[in-house]
């Protein structure tokens, strides 16, 4: 083996603490070398160990008599949507990739996100994806967003699948750290999934897909001593995706499940071939001996810490049963896939590492991985001073706007403005339809609906969070991530099932960027358990930075998936009828807090978070359902960023309809139009039904206001007309677009 | 003074040229073995005015630097003739 | 075409015409075909007609009647889109079977791969505004008298998606002459109430057009997906009509 020795000097430079460099030599009983050394480090980061937040993660809630997976113990949450059915979905960053070279960065995000489902033996059926960028006027953030957005599109546009919805959304704060969090979910038949692990002495250890380059290991090769200068101008400084070999891996990997021979596999993300055998060991309390010299590669003389961290996209690790070497051969022999042994599993529970028959490494699998041996940290945390100074906003402060004038300037300001507006300019470039399954094209929801072929369930998702309240309040904020999703999905005529999380924060070592992290996991916590949403899994992306080095905005970005067992009970967001009732379900508020109106409008920086009673959201989501199911009302739209105003406008707008609606004096008119109140509804019914419709919502103790009609293309409020539908309508799809094209 | 650039743009050696890959994989499937690796990149032919061949090149350089190659992935060489 | 199978079950009530022919459908399966099981569905669910896979790899049509090549990025578009797969064992009998006078539809990545194999008349170029575009668009059909379009209302603008970011019709000014003097013009892009115009031509497709048929008529091609248009689920089913034309049994 490897003689040379490492020192606590090398152990910091990659990345690794003094003690925890003390405790790797007491694992091992001795002195580890360079390769030994730069396993642990990537094993023991925040990536794959989640050193830093696994104390709190796991005060979440996990179990639901749906789930089939518990967080973190696959590659993705698995969940039982029944005949004989089940989801797998996740949501993951690819932050830091994407501030480098946004097109490959984002195009990499979504070729991982889209493997961790397939991997566990599901067929992705459709993507979403959540992005976060800086001030959209800057030149640099144009760039940002052309680039990820490009890269989204091509990867996940040649893959195959669909890219049903997302969100988009710009704030200072991610001028130079942008974040793009992807997500993907699958149909997989229970019984059918595969899991990351592997067992069985003898079996054979195969790597499928590309071949491995010197891809993402700059920290480890700069800390290895004989770095040259060559060797330096080798190192690719991004990862190139490939989408043409991701969808043969797809269709080879599902083909080698059907065939039967499979023990386990993972695919190879942060810390390669290193990770993947590691945590499928440890979980099959095996051991693997492994020959890298057989591994495929791209780049002459790779060093055995290069393969073995090294990420190159679209590959995979395959345990098999013995003998059935020619299956699997046979099968990517038939998809043009690289298929190598590279190895044999054994019952040592330790990895041994070989490259041309010579001992490189020998390390123990559980001490490696979250649960076993890796380390686990409490951090510090405080409440940073911003914090008391957003509880001193009071509504008075604002003066009242009065004229008609101002109020249609606001409205003009909102519809207009790049947080609201329409998405179209982003959504067109990604295909939204291929696999004929997406409900929403032709009727659109508040969450995306995809139909299950052959059954009669559709599967509603949506990816939600508005960073603006969670950094005005972590707890709140996160609470109303996680009740939007739901509501989205009541809206649209789910049954709320999971979540997964992608919690994107600051750096963890500064207690008020902490102090974020653990009010987002409370606030997650408590409206998880009121949805009965368990979190099934995701990805923590700590170390985004803003220009003033501070935090990014405190993104917990909530992706849920939610199910409908007839997919006859898909419901609109969008006004079928002129003449048709218009009602707000759920209660009005003298509110503005966070708005996008009092925030970009009224240029008030801090405010606390929204109105949000976690019982009035239960009970109005509840209410919603029922309406629902008893077909009461014909479209449904939950009020959100812009308030009333822009909810009436975005149910206007599709069917070239428009409202007249009365406001209450009750309330301040820009706090009943423009505020972001939570736990309302816009439902529209048909007049004939009005008599039901009320008996329902008063027996159900919901509070509800008929605000006005439909009207067949006018948007009016207390009797004055404010614009024609049609001219907002061009000015929303196109307000997006025109920045982009300045 | 009058020149044409001819420039080549061509993916980063070590990184994936997934392009070149699949163009391969459509050699080798119409019996063509015996090639050994492909890369694809772009050519790009420019005319520009400049008052002297150095100055030229600085000009050829800087767009190749600012646009026509993105330095993250891809490299650059050009040839310079004076029409 | 082989003669006819008749088939029992498919009277159709929306159908103006009953089907008189049944056909055995071939889509055929290139590395990086994406679409392929979208219209194996509605060839096999919807329209109820024998479908079955042909592998880029194979040489073999296994008796089809029809082949379908469907959409999707062969070979990752890599080079230019169809390029690479025109040249797949498979494609060698589908153009043996087109010059026999076998019928042949390409969709989006399907009518790249024919005009790049030479089966259809001109190339289709990076779209006017350089971006991937996926949305609803409407196209009119321009001739009735096409195996794939014969049940279709010229007077009527159809509903059907496009996905592509290579879908910009082009040939040299020869060419489109003879296409137009051959009435071989399938569909053109036009606005929702048939306005045919440059406006409405959602790639800068020369002419607006959307989809050809060759000089034989017997090979399709157009860049817009019927197969998504053919389900009452996703809430159009404009396309269904094209795939109900196939069936309605040849030309007088």
């Amino acid at each position: 083996m490897e003689q040379t020795l490492t020192t606590v000097e090398t152990a910091k430079q990659l990345g690794l603490l003094e003690e925890e460099f003390e405790k790797i030599k007491s694992i091992l009983g001795r002195t580890p070398n360079f390769t030994e050394l730069s396993i642990f480090s990537v094993m023991w980061s925040e990536h794959c160990s989640y050193k830093n937040s696994i104390v709190w993660l796991k005060k979440l809630p996990k179990d639901s008599p749906r789930m089939l997976a518990k967080a973190g113990e696959e590659n993705a949450g698995l969940v039982d949507i029944g005949d004989g059915l089940a989801c797998s979905f996740k949501i993951e960053s690819h932050n830091h990739p994407s501030a480098i070279e946004p097109y490959q960065g984002a195009a990499t995000g979504v070729g991982g996100i889209n493997r961790d489902i397939f991997t566990m033996g599901a067929r992705p059926i459709a993507q979403l994806n959540s992005l976060r960028f800086g001030d959209i006027t800057k030149d640099k953030t144009k760039g940002l967003l052309k680039g990820v957005v490009k890269g989204i599109g091509d990867y996940g546009n040649a893959f195959g699948i669909p890219t049903v919805g997302g969100e988009l959304f710009f704030d200072p704060s991610y001028n130079i750290n942008p974040l793009v969090n992807a997500f993907s979910a699958g149909i997989v038949e229970s019984g059918k999934t595969v899991s990351a692990t592997s067992y069985g002495v003898g079996n054979p250890v195969f790597i499928v897909g590309s071949a491995t380059g010197k891809d993402g290991i700059h920290g480890a090769a700069f800390a290895s001593k004989d770095i040259t200068e060559d060797s330096a101008n080798d190192l690719p400084s991004v990862q190139v995706g490939d989408p043409f070999q991701e969808k043969l891996l797809l269709e080879a990997t599902l083909d080698v499940i059907e065939s039967g021979c499979v023990i386990g596999m993972q695919d190879m993300g942060a810390a390669g071939i290193t990770c993947s055998t590691s945590e499928m060991s440890a979980k099959g309390e095996h051991g693997m001996e492994i020959w890298l010299d057989k591994v495929p590669t791209r780049q002459p003389n790779m060093k055995p810490f290069e393969i073995l961290l090294s990420e190159s996209q679209e590959r995979m690790l395959i345990v098999v049963k013995k003998g059935e070497e020619a299956t699997i051969k046979k099968i990517c022999d038939k998809w043009d896939l690289y298929c190598e042994q590279i190895g044999v599993v054994n019952d040592s529970k330790r990895l041994t590492y070989f490259q041309n028959g010579e001992l490189v490494a020998d390390v123990p699998a559980d001490d490696l991985v979250l649960g076993g041996g890796a380390p686990v940290y409490h951090r510090e945390y405080r409440e940073p001073a911003y914090f008391q100074e957003t509880k001193k906003f009071k509504i008075d402060s604002v003066s009242e706007p009065k004229s008609l004038e101002e109020f249609k300037k606001i409205a003009e300001h909102l519809v207009s403005h790049p947080n609201i507006c329409s998405r179209r300019w982003v959504s067109e470039q990604y295909d939204s339809m291929v696999g004929t399954a997406t409900m929403t094209t032709n009727m659109p929801s508040d969450a995306a609906i995809v139909k299950i072929k052959g059954t009669n369930k559709a599967i509603a998702i949506k990816v939600d969070c508005n960073s603006r309240y969670v950094n005005a309040d972590p707890e709140e904020g996160t609470a109303i991530a996680v009740a939007e999703a739901a509501r989205n999905i009541v809206c649209s005529g789910g049954e709320p099932l999971a979540i997964t999380n992608c919690l994107n924060f600051g750096n963890p070592y500064v207690p008020e960027v902490y102090w974020h992290f653990v009010g987002a996991i409370k606030g997650m916590k408590k409206a998880c358990e009121k949805f009965e949403t368990p979190v099934t899994g995701g990805n923590v992306s700590f170390y985004n930075q803003s220009s003033d080095e501070g935090p990014v905005f405190p993104t917990p970005t909530i992706g849920m998936l939610g199910l409908l067992e007839d997919k006859s009970n898909a419901m609109t967001l969008a006004f079928q009828k002129a003449g048709d009732l218009i009602y707000l379900v759920g209660e009005a508020q003298n509110d503005i807090n966070s708005s996008e109106y009092l925030y970009s409008y009224q240029k008030v920086a801090l405010s606390p978070a929204p109105h949000f009673d976690l019982e009035e959201e239960y009970k109005v989501q509840n209410t919603i359902k029922e309406l629902i199911k008893s077909k009461a009302i014909t479209s449904a739209h939950d009020v959100s960023d812009g308030g009333l105003y822009i909810a009436l406008l975005e149910a206007a707008m599709p069917k070239h309809l428009g409202f007249s609606i009365k406001t209450n004096s009750d309330f301040r008119k820009d706090a009943y139009l423009f505020g972001e109140s939570q736990s309302r509804v816009v439902v529209s019914v048909k007049a004939e039904q009005k008599a039901a419709f009320e008996e329902m919502l008063k027996s159900k103790n919901t509070g509800f206001t008929l605000l006005g009609e439909v009207t067949s293309g006018v948007c009016e409020i207390d009797g004055e007309t404010w614009h024609q539908t049609s001219d907002m309508k061009h000015v929303y799809d196109n307000a997006l677009g025109e920045i982009m094209a300045n | 003074m009058k020149f044409t650039a001819e420039i080549d743009v061509m993916p980063k050696k070590e990184l994936l040229d997934p392009q070149g890959k699949a163009v391969m994989l459509g050699l080798e499937h119409l019996g063509l073995n015996t090639v050994q690796d492909v890369r694809v990149g772009k050519h790009i032919t420019l005319q520009l005015e400049a008052e002297n061949e150095a100055e030229a090149k600085g000009k050829v350089e800087d767009a190749c630097k600012k646009l026509l190659a993105n330095l993250i992935m891809e490299s650059y060489r050009f040839e310079l003739h004076q029409n | 075409m082989k003669k006819g199978r008749k088939s029992a079950k498919q009277n159709h009530e929306t159908l103006k015409i009953s089907y008189l022919w049944a056909m055995k459908f071939g889509v055929v399966i290139f590395p990086g075909s994406n679409c392929d099981q979208d219209v194996i569905d509605v060839l096999s669910k919807t329209m109820n007609q024998e479908v079955v896979k042909l592998w880029h790899k194979d040489h073999d049509l296994q008796g089809c009647d029809f082949i379908m090549l469907p959409g999707g990025f062969s070979y990752g578009d890599y080079l230019r889109s169809g390029a690479i797969a025109r040249f797949s064992p498979i494609m060698q009998e589908v153009i043996q079977h087109a010059n026999r006078g076998g019928y042949v539809m390409g969709i989006c990545n399907g009518f790249q791969i024919l005009t790049e194999a030479g089966l259809l008349p001109g190339a289709l170029l990076r779209n006017q505004e350089q971006k991937f575009l996926c949305k609803n668009v409407y196209v009119k059909p321009q001739t009735t008298s096409l195996l794939a379009t014969q049940l279709l209302d010229t007077n009527k603008a159809y509903k059907i998606p496009v996905a592509h970011g290579e879908g910009r019709f082009y040939t040299d000014a020869d060419t489109l002459k003879k296409i137009q003097d051959n009435d071989q013009v399938m569909f053109r892009y036009c606005s929702h109430d048939g306005i045919i115009a440059p406006e409405f031509d959602c790639n800068g497709s020369l002419d607006n057009i959307a989809g050809i048929t060759n000089e034989g008529r017997n090979v399709f091609g157009m860049m817009p997906h019927p197969e998504r248009a053919a389900d009452a689920d996703l809430g159009n089913t404009d396309g269904k009509a094209i795939f109900e034309s196939l069936l309605a049994g040849v030309l007088a």
